[in-house]
């Protein structure tokens, strides 16, 4: 099947999803640490996380990719240069994933804050008049619930990362869609390898919409819902 | 630390591919709208003959990346003798018409899905209302959904034209000389990161702002209606 270069996109699609599980941790890291600064009480730490988002409203992902990629590459080698290390090349893999992490983490950050806002204060409070210590409510009423509200804007924020992850191909990833353009100069078919990437693509868009779902049905058993007759 | 004579050199480029951006948004986002509002008429048709293969189209669109398509169609049309022999080759392997085709056809999904949910939005009183007064199909569509839904879409549908102004970027990859694209030269001329992709990190913020309050000053006309007014009766 496509003229035996099949294995080689499957390969490709492994980079592609060890690039998007990586990129997921880390704006997962950063979502819930912009969260958390967005809801504190210092003022500093709102101003910074309020920064943060909106720069990343503002700068379309592959300009800040290229940005983070080439501009990271001169930065470091301008330390290793003072530092005398010699020359450091910035893998595209590490660039790839921080600069996506980096991007989706702030889409998550108003995802969490609002899910986080949406627990009732009595619910907190009612912890607090039980005696469970702050740890205690963070992991027994915050976080089962916030899951909930989390997960349509979750859904959403992975869905598009996981879209924007071809873009590592240009600052040269070996993924999917690099592979595709290598198996198409070499067949001369290049309409073939793009479609059967794009079908690989809307294959795990479909595969995550269906197990998001799942989870969601999971997360809100305890929701009563409107029952219309 | 910045090297303000790469930016100086580099200005009437930045403008030229400044032009490229913003004409190609608005061929791609014009066409867009106006293959959307039908579509969505026809997606929340009750037939599924009718909303079928919308559905089908807008989930194909929606779940594939953008740069894949627009290689699918600028790599991938050469493939076919047909195409390669027809009279129109010659415009068909042109970026331009590639990155407007693909990117008319990505925004009319993401739009389409826009309008969709602005329609079922409608309250029912309204099309009841409608329906009493005796007027025709065509004639609800014309003076009560559409402008109405039109209306409350306004706020989704200014993001979507953002994020395809962002979009846009990805036209860089098939020789289309737009911002990005320019950015890339002068790195490569220059490897200054900051005087490339820095200047337009800062050019795309301040048109994704400017774009955004224009938006808020048409929404501001346009629901008007929708407003709370002093007394807090509408």
């Amino acid at each position: 099947m496509l003229h035996g270069y099949l294995p080689a996109i499957l390969g490709g699609l492994q980079s592609t999803l060890s690039v998007a599980a990586t990129s997921l941790a880390i704006a997962c890291l950063f979502g819930i640490l912009g969260a958390a600064a967005k809801l504190s009480a210092s003022p500093a730490a709102r101003v910074t996380a309020g920064v943060y988002t909106t720069i990343i409203r503002g700068v379309p992902d592959l300009v800040l990719m290229l940005l983070i990629f080439y501009g990271g590459q001169i930065a470091i080698n301008k330390i290793a240069d003072a530092a005398g290390w010699g020359y450091i090349d910035v893998n595209p893999f590490i660039a790839g994933t921080a600069t996506l992490g980096f991007i989706f983490g702030a889409f998550l950050t108003e995802t969490f804050r609002g899910a986080i806002l949406a627990i009732p204060r009595g619910q907190i409070e009612a912890g607090h008049a039980f005696g469970l210590t702050r740890r205690q409510i963070l992991t027994r009423i915050t976080l089962p619930q916030m899951v909930r509200h989390a997960l349509p804007g979750f859904t959403n924020s992975w869905l598009v990362m996981l879209k924007a992850s071809a873009l590592v191909s240009i600052i040269g990833l070996d993924d999917m869609v690099h592979r595709a353009s290598l198996a198409s100069a070499a067949t001369r078919q290049p309409f073939t390898f793009y479609a059967a990437v794009a079908l690989i693509y809307l294959a795990l868009t479909t595969i995550s919409i269906l197990g998001l779902r799942w989870l969601e049905a999971r997360y809100s058993l305890g929701v009563r819902k409107v029952e219309f007759r | 630390m910045i090297d303000w004579s790469i930016i100086a050199e580099a200005l009437p480029a930045f403008w030229d591919g400044l032009k490229t951006t913003m004409l190609l948004l608005v061929i791609a986002c014009g066409t867009g709208l106006v293959l959307s509002i039908p579509l969505a008429v026809a997606r929340v048709s009750p037939h599924r003959a009718v909303w079928g293969p919308v559905w089908l189209f807008t989930y194909v669109m929606r779940g594939t990346p953008l740069l894949v398509q627009l290689f699918m169609v600028y790599h991938g049309l050469a493939q076919f003798e047909a195409i390669r022999e027809s009279f129109a080759w010659t415009a068909l392997r042109s970026p331009w018409f590639c990155a407007w085709f693909v990117f008319t056809l990505n925004t009319t999904a993401y739009t389409t899905e826009i309008f969709a949910g602005a329609l079922r939005a409608t309250p029912s009183g309204e099309l009841e209302a409608a329906r009493s007064f005796g007027m025709s199909e065509g004639a609800i569509y014309r003076r009560i959904l559409l402008p109405s839904a039109l209306r409350r879409a306004l706020p989704q549908y200014g993001n979507e034209v953002v994020m395809m102004m962002h979009a846009t970027a990805i036209a860089s990859t098939v020789t289309l000389v737009e911002i990005t694209r320019v950015a890339r030269d002068v790195y490569y001329n220059h490897f200054a990161p900051l005087e490339s992709f820095g200047v337009v990190a800062v050019i795309y913020f301040i048109l994704t702002f400017g774009m955004a309050g224009l938006f808020k000053l048409i929404e501001r006309r346009a629901l008007r209606h929708l407003r709370p007014t002093a007394s807090g009766v509408a």
